[in-house]
């Protein structure tokens, strides 16, 4: 479904990655792991065309990212940013309601339709109740959940995540991880994700991409890819596999 | 998350709710319009206005002496209606520059607009102009600036908000000096004390013949940047965002200055210029219904009219002589001003 061919970006100079092709089949939970700089962000950026890469090409759907308007852009993938600037104190349903501008004419402004989808969109969340209150006075949980929802609001088939689990605690990664693959399941959306716990991304993916100063070191499903040598070469850290009832994760061995 | 401190302002103690502010507003122009049509060198009543207004507007009501209709409609009336309109453009303008620049000091003056107005002025008061060639050539060269500030700001990639602050600050410096040197040549006892007077503003000379075809194109101006009230809120969240938002942050600040900018130079080319309110009522809108521009921009808009039409009013009964609206604006803006930063000082 989103095919990248022969990728190559650089900024200022500075070689991120080139050569780079992959592609994620459409209703996958596709992961990219890989130390900080190893470019999953930029990767991310250049299929949201947020970047404009080097040389090589980006298609959705069999056409090239670049023939796609800003807004048709808009109606296909929608996103997570890593970092959302806080700036205005809007109540979480103006933040979820941004998410239709896609829908929307230049002079326009948000019908009651719109505001339905919103609300569904944060009932499906569980975050209703907040709809009223100031996102700048949630919590990072609730921050990201409202980002979340405001991606469902968005009615995007691809949705990308950056660190949906960053400055999140123990509970709400595990949280948000599920809510994705749930809402994943339940609306066949395509989703792309950037994480840093490998056990998450085990428990979470359907595929992994581990990508490292810009090579990719493996791809493949998270039992084929996930070894404790691939995670050496990718973070340079010794670990142990553990498995306990069928399932299994990787601990990170202390330094000798 | 970086967090801008300047519009954090929290709502404290808000006592009036949304509809409330723009009611209460509302009544206070009207207010406001009817009391400014009868003060003056020649007192008109209240009740004499009205009765004035319904005969003109639906023939109802004992006839008026043919003195006060022309008091009222031609020598107030085009007045009162060009500092509503002044008041409403600058101030709506000031408050779109302050969101996409994401910075509180600016004002629609920041791209050197005043001055470029300024020097258009002077020029055609130099070459003899009369009243509608200073006016046009005012607002040309108000465009002008602005677009100059815009070629020398511009960044090859990004569209970035400081370069192009300080763009205007170059362009503005550069058509302040090209206005004293209109004054070093202007003819001290005709033209000079025209440009200087012409530079402190003033809203004595407008006549409905003037305030017609500027007046029409401001409303439009005015009910289109209120209509993107909404962009303005995507925008605020940065050019990254407001792209995932399905929305070309480029071309839409752009569009956004193209109307301030519109607003702000048929303004100008009408008053002179008048500074300040740009500035400061923004910051009072913000303070009376916080940041989200879909509130923001109804009451600042309120707001502005009634803030110039205020002074205006004052700056006719102050004294035997007019005092130009320009030297009120700033003096009484400025402790505003300075009210609005403390207050707000510990969220700043």
């Amino acid at each position: 479904m989103i095919r990248v061919e022969n990728l190559a970006f650089a900024y200022n100079g500075t070689e991120i990655f080139k050569n780079l092709s992959i592609e994620v089949n459409e209703g996958e939970i596709f992961t990219i792991l890989g130390p900080n700089g190893s470019g999953k962000t930029t990767l991310l950026k250049c299929i949201e065309r947020i970047l404009i890469p080097k040389s090589g090409n980006i298609s959705i759907y069999g056409k090239d990212i670049k023939d796609y308007s800003i807004k048709e852009l808009g109606r296909i993938i929608s996103s997570v940013p890593q970092q959302h600037r806080i700036t205005f104190s809007y109540t979480v349903l103006d933040i979820v309601l941004m998410g239709r501008n896609p829908y929307l004419d230049f002079f326009s402004l948000p019908s009651e339709r719109d505001v339905q989808i919103a609300m569904k969109a944060l009932e499906e969340v569980g975050i209703a109740h907040l709809k009223a209150s100031p996102y700048t006075e949630i919590s990072g949980g609730e921050l990201r959940l409202t980002l979340i929802a405001r991606v469902l609001a968005q009615e995007t088939p691809v949705v990308i995540l950056d660190e949906p689990t960053a400055f999140l605690d123990f509970k709400n990664e595990f949280l948000i991880l599920n809510k994705i693959r749930e809402l994943k399941t339940k609306k066949g959306l395509t989703i792309i994700m950037t994480l840093h716990d490998p056990n998450l991304a085990m428990r979470f993916s359907d595929r992994i991409l581990m990508l490292t100063r810009g090579k990719i070191l493996a791809i493949g499903t998270p039992d084929e890819v996930l070894t404790s040598e691939n995670l050496k070469s990718l973070y340079e850290i010794e670990t142990e596999k553990m498995e306990s009832e069928g399932k299994s994760y990787f601990y990170p061995k202390s330094p000798s | 998350m970086k967090e801008n401190p300047i519009f954090t302002l929290k709502a404290r103690h808000r006592i009036l709710s949304f509809k409330g502010i723009i009611v209460i507003l509302s009544l206070f122009n009207v207010a406001l319009f009817v009391i400014s049509l009868g003060i003056g060198r020649y007192s008109i009543s209240p009740s004499l206005i009205l009765n004035a207004l319904a005969i003109k507007l639906f023939h109802i009501g004992g006839a008026v002496g043919s003195t006060i209709n022309t008091v009222i409609f031609d020598i107030r009336l085009p007045r009162v209606i060009a500092a509503l309109l002044i008041g409403a453009s600058l101030s709506e303008s000031g408050a779109a520059y302050q969101g996409i620049f994401d910075n509180p000091l600016v004002s629609p003056f920041t791209l050197g607009l005043s001055s470029g107005a300024g020097f258009g002025a002077g020029l055609a008061i130099l070459i003899g102009g009369n009243e509608l060639v200073i006016q046009l050539f005012a607002f040309v060269f108000a465009v002008i600036s602005v677009i100059l500030s815009i070629v020398i700001g511009r960044e090859k990639n990004e569209s970035n908000s400081v370069t192009l602050v300080l763009a205007g600050f170059i362009v503005s410096s550069f058509f302040t000096s090209l206005i004293s040197f209109l004054k070093y040549y202007a003819d001290p006892y005709t033209k000079l004390p025209s440009i200087v007077f012409w530079l402190m503003g003033s809203l004595s000379n407008i006549t409905m013949k003037n305030i017609l075809i500027n007046g029409l194109i401001m409303i439009v101006a005015i009910i289109m940047l209120y209509f993107l009230r909404w962009k303005l809120n995507i925008l605020s969240l940065g050019d990254e965002e407001t792209r995932l938002l399905g929305e070309n942050p480029k071309k839409l600040k752009y569009f956004i200055i193209f109307l301030s900018t519109l607003l702000t130079s048929l303004s100008v080319s009408l008053s002179g210029v008048i500074g300040w309110v740009g500035l400061v009522v923004p910051h009072i809108g913000r303070m009376l219904i916080g940041p989200n521009f879909r509130k923001l921009l109804p009451v600042t808009i309120l707001a502005g009219s009634f803030y110039l039409l205020l002074i205006d009013d004052v700056s006719r009964v102050i004294s035997a002589s007019e005092v130009p609206i320009g030297i009120l604006t700033a003096l009484i803006g400025t402790p505003i001003f300075i009210y609005i930063m403390w207050r707000g000082k510990y969220k700043w």
